[in-house]
């Protein structure tokens, strides 16, 4: 079994409106059940937006401390899962079932297998 | 060349992609399976021009091939390479089989089929499909792909490499698609060889002559996809329209180098056979009853073949099958080639309304096509500009002489109008 990551890009700016939000946010709960159930799920949070964030950089001898996510852009990472998926095929399967809960694209990355890869 | 080396050549350009296919399901792993699949031909040219080819060259290639990858495994499994030891336990689960040697039976039907969908895997870019497939099914080397994409050498090394690298730890499976994933995957597929084989009919610049080479390997992964997959009629769809295609290669340039419009091909040149096969294909097609485009723009390429003179053209038929396939695939090009039909049946004035309403402006066909419906028009001023943005538009020696000779001829006496339908067609 391969772990992925499956990411939400979601475009700065405020959220939608609740009643936009709520049905979206009932469908994701409905993707983590079905992940949960067939042993898929590892993982998965929300983040808060991309203001909030702090980059923290060694430097030289020093550590560097900056406001603001580390790239700038129009969109940023808005939530996450790590899955158990046997290929790709699969992995993009739950893609497809994020993608369309969430309105929003999804990207998926296969993690380093840290057992031997 | 001695006839052993002929002969390992040619088994090398037939049997690589089967022997990489059933390599890679033994060994779960393409790289080991190419680097076995050639430790194996590089023992044949040793071995073969003292002894004689053996009865089944693909049979001992492959056999061959995945004893001295288990070696060569085994060496490095026991200086603890994990990679080594997964590909070992991987073929200890798999066999060979013994039924490599017939054609078009599971298992290795399956596991060609297999790796076609691996290399037109849609995660994967349309460069990095097309690369894989003709380095992995074709057998062609990267020099060879390299110089036929015009690209350095290094970029195609370094695609392939990322490309294989990324099948592996994306985790890209090698199996053919669920049944409902299949029309999809199967578009991909179609579209990774009719991509090889316009990039070598229709090249966009360069070298004619390894242009050519990619038709010839296009139709010969078309009549692999066509045999492979038979329930499929899109697949001999596709294998039809490059037959239909390529049997007019020899007409299609002058001596000058300069391109022959269809109408003005000398049709003695057309290859018969390959016409013969292909309208037979298009035959099966249409028993079948599941048109799609690739079957569509195959007919109306057979119907264009059945006229022995240009001014016999079936245009009504023509016209019809491009209402077709405008239904089944709508794209402003088809509505551009039906224009062409449309002209012929109804005339250029109500050709040029629908080409005038399509935008397709960074197309140079669409400025050519104007130009020419502007000729027959009589408005020789606006043909001679859309002449000149055509030429703009494109960077291919034959169509650009092509193009700046009717852009010439404009200005010659003899470029009459003609704003009637020019078929000739029988009542009824």
């Amino acid at each position: 079994m391969k772990q992925y990551l499956l990411s939400i890009y979601q475009p700065d700016g405020d959220p939608p409106p609740p009643e936009v939000l709520e049905p979206i946010m009932r469908d994701i709960a409905a993707v983590n059940e079905d992940m949960r159930a067939t042993g898929a799920w590892v993982f998965t949070a929300g983040l808060h937006p991309p203001e909030t964030a702090t980059v923290v950089r060694a430097a030289d001898r020093d550590v560097l401390v900056t406001d603001g996510p580390f790239a700038e852009g129009k969109e940023h990472i808005g939530g996450f899962w790590i899955i158990r998926a046997p290929d790709l095929d699969a992995a993009l399967g739950w893609a497809r079932k994020a993608t369309e809960a969430c309105k929003l694209p999804v990207e998926v990355r296969p993690m380093v297998d840290l057992a031997g890869d | 060349m001695p006839p052993a080396l002929a002969g390992i050549e040619r088994a090398f350009r037939e049997e690589y992609g089967r022997a990489v296919a059933v390599l890679t399901r033994v060994f779960g792993d393409i790289d080991v399976a190419e680097d076995a699949v050639q430790d194996a031909f590089a023992e044949a040219v040793r071995r073969w021009p003292g002894t004689g080819l053996p009865p089944s060259p693909a049979g001992w290639i492959i056999t061959t091939a995945r004893n001295r990858a288990i070696d060569r495994l085994r060496r490095e499994a026991a200086r603890d390479g994990k990679h080594a030891q997964a590909a070992l336990l991987h073929a200890r689960d798999e066999h060979l089989e013994d039924s490599w040697a017939t054609d078009g039976d599971s298992p290795v039907r399956d596991d060609r089929l297999r790796l076609i969908f691996t290399c037109c895997h849609p995660a994967l870019g349309t460069g990095a499909q097309v690369a894989l497939t003709l380095r992995l099914l074709g057998g062609l080397t990267t020099t060879e792909i390299a110089h036929a994409f015009l690209v350095p050498e290094p970029t195609m090394a370094q695609r392939l490499v990322r490309a294989k690298a990324k099948i592996k730890v994306a985790g890209i499976p090698y199996r053919v698609p669920a049944q409902a994933d299949l029309p999809g995957r199967l578009a991909a597929v179609l579209a990774v060889v009719y991509l090889i084989f316009n990039e070598g009919y229709t090249a966009s610049s360069g070298e004619a002559l390894a242009r050519a080479d990619l038709c010839a390997e296009a139709i010969r992964l078309g009549r692999m996809t066509a045999r492979l997959m038979p329930d499929e009629p899109e697949a001999m769809g596709l294998l039809a329209l490059m037959l239909l295609t390529e049997s007019r290669r020899a007409a299609r340039t002058a001596p000058d180098g300069s391109l022959v419009l269809l109408a003005d091909q000398d049709r003695s040149h057309w290859d018969r056979a390959l016409i013969a096969e292909g309208q037979a294909l298009v035959r099966r097609c249409l028993r079948r009853g599941q048109p799609g485009p690739y079957q569509i723009q195959a007919a109306i390429s057979a119907v264009h073949s059945d006229a022995p003179i240009a001014t016999a053209t079936d245009w009504d038929q023509i016209l019809a099958l491009y209402d077709q396939l405008l239904m089944v695939a709508p794209s402003p090009v088809v509505a551009l080639n039906r224009a062409v039909a449309v002209a012929e049946v109804q005339g250029p004035a109500a050709a040029l309304a629908i080409v005038d309403g399509l935008g397709l402006t960074r197309y140079y066909l669409f400025h050519a096509i104007r130009a020419d419906l502007l000729r027959r028009l009589g408005r020789l001023a606006d043909a001679d500009a859309a002449y000149r943005a055509a030429i703009d538009g494109t960077s291919n020696a034959a169509e650009l002489a092509h193009l700046a000779s009717a852009k010439q001829r404009l200005h010659h006496p003899g470029a009459v109008a003609d704003d009637g339908p020019r078929r000739s067609r029988p009542a009824g």
